[in-house]
């Protein structure tokens, strides 16, 4: 098993015909993903390696009937009627790679997602991937590459980073240690899925024996999964590993991701640990610490 | 992006919010003539982005236009969080009865913008909300729903606010829900907001914060209010490094090389993306490593850019050697961003060799990469080699 | 400016043919060929931006161009 997606998941990619999304719809494909359409005003008629490109979302449900999930790489000043696009059309799962859209479209956005039942993973991330069944964005890249970092296993991964999801895949895979399914979750301040929104898919997931997560400063997103853990007695061990330690000393800065930002003390990566630790989540400091920490969790049973 | 106070008055001003009549003043005869013409009592305010203007004495009222001059000369010299006034803002002094708090800002575990208000206002608001709770109401809204006065009566009616004050009130806090989504602001804050001894209600003090990200879509406010593209308003004005950072980043579309931080240190680092930047320069500093610089590449920047963001962090006095490092790259290309570092050591009319400290960026065209660094003997290794053990290499070189 | 790591060399039976030209100019996503009047130019300073994805091998005749990764020599 896995969580949000599966081999058979059929999904279409919004904004198709764009560089980046050439890239992804390729190596989807290779990985072996069921890609039935794509997306691009005015292109219809098209096709990107064998994938029909439309108009607009209903002619592809129209002609394939529904789909579960789409990827949606357009610019930002599109992205937020391609995302209303997709969910009027009743499309269940969406993935937003685009970056840089104000959290007030994406609020909506993830309003709106809400209303209609449906989920949002981003924006700004490499999507979803659960090794040897299919991936959905371009996390781990081309499919030789993603298949050298991620291997089948039981550790779930969520990550605001899209680069050290792979970096920490790689890492387990390198360890023995497989993985069950791998979120991107987006490095924004606002996202549509945080990692206690996902922690219940993995807690049902009988092939999910642990956690690992990266996370960073800024926002609330760390304490949110803390206090999940402790109300929902979670039967996962945790690992994190916190990044970007040096920006407590630097309020108000900006590095790395939009979301990263240090507005007050809970957003500090000390406030983080102590918030976390207290909820019985190992704090790595280094990334090759994760394999070990992960083990003896497994161990000692939770 | 924060604004001014007298930038936050202006976009109040053009939604009709209550103001007192104020004029931006940069010299003391100009002080005078503000004086003259408001007519009667003035307080004056240094214009900075950061607070505590109260605690640094940077806030005086004045009685008579000789005092408002003398008031200007003591003001604009004082320094705050390191910031130097950019200008004082004299306005009329309201005889206050009562103060009030309303802030909005997003919630980010909610998803939803989250309205603040309370009828203490003028103190700091997480000391009222800690010792009168019941005066604090927090109330989150919808942002794609319509929006209606309603959701301001009922944030004001929590604090136990009703007659005439909460009708007055509303359409102030409704207008300032409205601001707040239409301008995709990040913070919309009206502290105080005072009602006056004859019963009217007006804003005395604003601070706005515009996400970055929209300042694109808001170009027509941002030029209104005189606000160019340049004025990064970070918590510290950019360096010039940084600047030219900016400019490297600018030079074609392709990928990101070029968002540079300036530090003190003799470590040159060409690190990505965002999440390993974070991972990497922490690293650096573990072992005692000084950087020079944070940067952050990935998006796979093109060979140009890659050159010259190497060019730039050699050329910054005191960096002897850079470390080229990113986690497991995917969409990025190891070869691509090696032919930029040698390319920027090479027209830097250094040796790749010696100034490549250590190479540790695998994933993507890897094997390509490799090549290219093994014909320039540079240093490199693969992901066998941790993040943490190559910036440890890298910094050991130094030493 | 040659490139430091990329060499491109186009056979002279098709520098001149102008449909090729713009062919080239078209298919590379780097800007490497330039059509110019009548034939196709190198853009020099663009050569070390080459991507390896052989768009423009596929776009001619079988040997009319050569790629050269110059730090294999």
């Amino acid at each position: 098993m896995s969580i949000l997606i599966r081999k058979d998941t059929r999904f279409i990619v919004q904004g198709i015909t764009g560089r980046e999304a050439v890239n992804l719809t390729r190596e989807n494909l290779e990985y072996g993903a069921k890609i039935v359409g794509g997306v691009t005003p005015g292109r219809a008629g098209r096709d990107i390696y064998g994938v029909p490109v439309y108009d607009c979302v209903r002619d592809i449900v129209k002609e394939h009937g529904q789909v579960e999930g789409s990827v949606v790489s357009v610019p930002p000043k599109f992205t937020k009627d391609a995302v209303f696009e997709a969910l009027e059309n009743g499309i269940e799962l969406i993935v937003i790679v685009t970056e840089n859209i104000p959290r007030r479209e994406v609020a909506q956005m993830v309003e709106l997602a809400s209303l209609r039942g449906a989920r949002i993973i981003g924006p700004n991330c490499l999507g979803i991937i659960s090794p040897d069944e299919a991936k959905m964005g371009g996390v781990g890249g081309p499919a030789a590459n993603t298949r050298q970092a991620y291997k089948k296993g039981n550790i779930g991964v969520m990550s605001r980073s899209g680069g050290m999801t792979t970096e920490i895949a790689s890492t387990l895979t390198a360890a023995g240690l497989g993985q069950s399914t791998c979120v991107s979750i987006g490095g924004d301040a606002i996202i549509g899925t945080t990692y206690a929104e996902l922690m219940p898919l993995f807690e049902a997931d009988s092939e999910t024996q642990a956690i690992a997560i990266y996370s960073e400063p800024g926002g609330r997103m760390e304490a949110e999964l803390a206090e999940w853990i402790t109300e929902n007695d979670s039967r996962l061990p945790v690992v994190a590993f916190m990044a970007g330690r040096f920006m407590d000393e630097m309020k108000g800065m900006r590095f790395g991701h939009a979301g990263t930002i240090v507005e007050g003390k809970e957003d500090t990566t000390t406030e983080k640990i102590k918030r976390m630790e207290a909820a019985g989540i190992s704090v790595a400091e280094r990334i090759e610490e994760i394999p070990d920490l992960l083990k003896k969790r497994l161990e000692e049973g939770k | 992006m924060r604004f001014y106070e007298y930038e936050s008055k202006a976009l109040f001003r053009k939604h009709r919010l209550p103001l007192g009549e104020s004029r931006v003043v940069r010299s003391a005869d100009e002080a005078r003539s503000a004086f003259e013409a408001i007519g009667g009592p003035v307080v004056l305010k240094s214009q900075v982005l950061s607070g505590g203007r109260m605690k640094a004495g940077a806030v005086k009222f004045a009685d008579d236009a000789d005092e408002a001059a003398a008031h200007f000369e003591s003001i604009l010299p004082i320094v705050i969080g390191g910031e130097s006034a950019r200008s004082v803002l004299v306005e009329k002094k309201s005889p206050v009865a009562q103060e009030y708090f309303v802030a909005i800002t997003w919630d980010g575990r909610a998803k939803r913008p989250v309205l603040v208000f309370s009828d203490m206002g003028g103190i700091d608001i997480e000391e009222v909300a800690e010792t009168h709770p019941d005066h604090v109401s927090k109330t989150h809204f919808s942002s794609i729903l319509p929006l209606s006065p309603y959701i301001a009566k009922e944030a004001i009616g929590a604090t136990g606010v009703s007659g005439t004050a909460l009708n007055k009130l509303t359409p102030v806090v409704f207008e300032l829900m409205k601001i707040f989504l239409d301008y995709d602001l990040t913070l919309a804050e009206i502290n105080p907001l005072a009602r006056l001894e004859d019963g009217s209600f007006i804003v005395l003090d604003g601070h706005i914060d515009m996400e970055a990200e929209a300042r694109g879509g808001h170009k027509a406010l941002l030029d209104e209010l005189g606000i160019g593209e340049e004025e990064t308003r970070q918590a510290r004005p950019p360096t010039d490094f940084e600047i030219a950072g900016a400019r490297v980043n600018a030079v074609d579309h392709r990928g990101v090389a070029g968002n540079v931080v300036e530090f003190d240190g003799n470590l040159g680092l060409v690190i990505g993306a965002g999440g390993g930047s974070l991972t990497l320069f922490d690293a650096v500093r573990k072992h005692g490593g000084k950087p020079a610089n944070y940067c952050e590449i990935g998006g796979n920047p093109s060979v140009n850019k890659a050159k010259e963001l190497t060019k730039l962090i050699l050329s910054k006095p005191g960096v002897e050697k850079i470390a080229v490092m990113m986690n497991v790259v995917s969409n990025t290309r190891v070869d691509i961003v090696a032919r930029g570092v040698v390319k920027g050591c090479i027209e830097s009319g250094k040796d790749p060799a010696k100034t490549i400290a250590i190479f540790r960026i695998p994933g993507a065209w890897e094997d390509e990469g490799f090549k290219i660094l093994r014909k320039y003997g540079v240093e490199y290794c693969d992901r066998s080699v941790s993040m943490y053990d190559a910036a440890g290499r890298a910094v050991a070189k130094l030493s | 400016m040659p490139g430091l790591f990329i060499d491109v060399t186009i056979a002279p039976e098709i520098a001149k043919d102008a449909a090729i030209a713009r062919k080239l100019e078209e298919v590379c996503p780097v800007g490497i060929f330039a059509a110019d009047d009548g034939g196709v130019k190198i853009v020099e300073e663009n050569l070390d931006e080459c991507t390896l994805c052989d768009l423009c091998l596929d776009a001619t005749p079988k040997g009319s161009i050569e790629v050269t990764k110059l730090y294999e020599s």
